[in-house]
């Protein structure tokens, strides 16, 4: 692992006690992310995707969740030991985070002005208000937002659903972070108006050079802005590699899954695969691989051991005992 | 090609929003869905496309136009004929969390329009009836005394569609039945209502955001935006051969899992957002947004025209086959 590394997790844990139990959202997460790279965490809902990255901004609300074991290092500072004044000074500085629903992220009583200054004064206590201003709209040019001037002194329900989410990216880089987690950017919004959004990401990533953490479900908006994709499921991170890697040689069952039950617009006549039953429940998840149940190939190691770690290339890694030697030989045998 | 099953000819649904002021959900809207196919109705938040869906159902009053289905105006039935209206057409709805009611048990929930139309007089064959829809929708016997929070999403519009399935019908209106569900689910929703129109012979009005499903699953498309279609044809054609600027442009803002087919495309992004429907613009809603807009366009509504064989569309830009007479003329000033 190089130097380069803006962030690095390793071996990430969180989980949640509830009333029920003690739920397991992520096992053993590994990740880390270049300067200047776009990193898509691709799962279903309940698979850890949103409370790895809450874990990352140290939003996990304690009680009843807890960091329980793991490191995150961010330009070497591992962020689960830093006191909160500290990550206060972290959050919006040098980590932001945008989330999914545009709507409820702005306060309704406040000026887009107010919500969008509030960051600096908040971080830079003796900004003056006309700096903090002209700062703002230069952030409202970034996020192309027409008569910024004017647009600056209304509130949040004078703006349509694209408008309020440039709004919040403008927000969440008004402070030049070096890391942008973006949670479901764009699954709120309309298609035409994704397609915008995404563009505008892209041009912001030319211009300030920030590296981006993806949070989606949509493998389209995956192959359209992101470099490299971890495949979540079930708390724990079953594949990774580089768009390429994830979508023309994916290796794990679960990733092929995916890929097999989405239509494509460009295709006719295909045949929808979907993957059978649903994910496992994380009160009590497996002590192998979670995605046992749900596998067409599964075999007796899978539900008692979890599987080794395999690097495939230099970029490509699976968790998944179908790398073993010994399956793939029994299926080349298979095969013949 | 089988009869018309459905005929919306004209539609207009218009909320009154006080003080003279009208939102205009749908607007002069014409289609029919052939017995047996599946009709994908597509468009962005807010044009307009579930209106449709509920104003064919009766669940809202028309503004004006009508909508004839097996032969019959759905608004002017009398209470029998009502009765067996809507035993032929059921809804699906879009959140599986929402449309169950919590505190009946699955047998409940799917007994319940057999109830309504007092279908059967013995207890008996009614719990034969459920456990085999149950069935049919890949659940078990065992889930009808359980209630709906004991299952998934996926689950639980599994139980909205055996509901869908408990009279019988032969016309099923799906609201965006997928969009509340994750992906590896949606594909498995899918499927049962591909088997399950082909096992029954069922009509499907499909109406979802997502372009791609709905090109997966239907046989013919219509695209709305603002209250109006602006383009209808066979799912193929529609995009093979787009013809309206927004088909062009919704089409190409759909991004496709396939990062050589991504870096390839041009795609072309709409300036602007969609504009209010209480004020919508003069003549063609889209102009605002189009990239090709010409001058007429401000003054004066284009016609739905059929511009080849079953491919319509409502667009200045095709306006120049006089010698062609279509079929359906609408954009009749009200």
């Amino acid at each position: 692992m190089g130097k380069d590394n803006i962030l690095q997790v390793k071996d990430l844990h969180v989980t949640f006690s509830t009333y029920g139990g003690t739920v397991k959202a992520v096992r053993g997460v590994h990740l880390h992310l270049k300067k200047r790279e776009t990193l898509a965490i691709v799962g279903e809902s309940g698979c850890g995707k949103s409370v790895t990255s809450n874990a990352i901004m140290r939003l996990i609300p304690n009680p009843p969740g807890k960091i329980t074991k793991g490191q995150i290092l961010f330009k070497g500072t591992d962020l689960t030991k830093v006191s909160e004044k500290k990550m206060r000074s972290i959050r919006g500085v040098d980590i932001s985070m945008i989330f999914q629903d545009p709507m409820t992220a702005l306060n309704p009583t406040l000026t887009i002005g107010t919500q969008l200054t509030e960051g600096l004064r908040q971080h830079h206590k003796n900004i003056s208000r006309q700096n903090a201003k002209e700062k703002a709209l230069e952030m409202m040019e970034i996020v192309e937002i027409p008569n910024a001037m004017e647009r600056f002194k209304q509130y949040p329900h004078q703006f349509s659903g694209g408008m309020r989410q440039r709004i919040v990216i403008a927000m969440a880089l008004i402070c030049e972070p070096e890391l942008l987690i973006a949670d479901e950017p764009t699954t709120a919004l309309d298609v035409t108006i994704q397609a915008q959004i995404l563009e505008l990401f892209e041009r912001i990533q030319e211009k300030t050079g920030i590296s981006i953490i993806l949070i989606t479900h949509d493998l389209g908006v995956v192959a359209k802005i992101a470099d490299r994709i971890a495949v979540m499921y079930a708390g724990k991170i079953v594949e990774t590699g580089t768009k390429r890697d994830i979508f023309y040689h994916p290796q794990h069952p679960y990733t092929k899954g995916l890929l097999h039950s989405v239509p494509r617009l460009d295709l006719e006549g295909e045949t929808l695969e979907p993957i059978e039953g649903t994910p496992p429940d994380l009160f009590s998840p497996p002590k192998g691989c979670p995605f046992t149940a749900r596998c067409p190939y599964a075999m007796e190691v899978c539900n008692k051991v979890f599987p080794v770690h395999t690097k495939l290339t230099k970029s490509h890694e699976v968790n998944c005992w179908l790398q073993d030697e010994r399956a793939k030989q029994t299926l080349a045998e298979v095969a013949k | 090609m089988n009869g018309k099953m459905l005929q919306v000819r004209q539609l207009k649904k218009y909320f009154n929003l006080g003080k003279d002021r009208y939102l205009k959900a749908v607007d002069d809207v014409t289609f029919h869905v052939y017995q047996g196919e599946t009709f994908g109705l597509v468009g962005e938040s807010g044009c307009g496309k579930s209106t449709i869906g509920r104003t064919i159902m009766g669940l809202y009053h028309k503004t004006a136009g009508e909508v004839i289905f097996n032969d019959k105006d759905v608004h002017q039935l009398k209470k029998e004929e009502k009765t067996s209206f809507h035993r032929q057409m059921q809804m699906i709805f879009q959140d599986p969390y929402a449309s169950l009611n919590p505190r009946l048990t699955v047998r409940e929930i799917i007994a319940e329009p057999m109830e309504v139309h007092q279908l059967y007089r013995y207890k008996q064959e009614q719990n034969d009836k459920v456990f085999e829809l149950l069935e049919e929708v890949g659940l078990n016997r065992d889930h009808a005394n359980r209630y709906p929070h004991e299952f998934s999403g996926g689950q639980r519009q599994r139980i909205g569609i055996a509901r869908a399935l408990a009279l019988d019908p032969e016309f099923i209106i799906a609201d965006e039945p997928i969009s509340a569900l994750d992906v590896s689910v949606q594909a498995q929703v899918v499927n049962l209502l591909k088997n399950l129109q082909k096992e029954k012979g069922l009509t499907f009005l499909f109406i979802a955001h997502d372009l791609s499903m709905v090109k997966h699953i239907s046989d013919r498309i219509g695209v709305m935006y603002l209250g109006n279609l602006v383009e209808l044809t066979a799912s193929n054609a529609l995009y093979d051969n787009p013809l309206h600027p927004y088909t062009k442009a919704l089409l190409s803002a759909i991004p496709i899992p396939d990062p050589d087919m991504e870096e390839k495309r041009e795609r072309i992004i709409l300036e602007g957002e969609l504009p209010s429907p209480i004020d919508p613009p003069s003549g063609c809603v889209f102009r605002t947004r189009c990239p090709v807009a010409m001058d007429i366009c401000k003054i004066e509504k284009p016609t739905w025209q059929e511009i080849e064989q079953n491919h319509f569309v409502a667009c200045h830009l095709y306006k120049k086959q006089e010698q062609h007479t279509p079929k359906v003329t609408i954009g009749m000033k009200k």
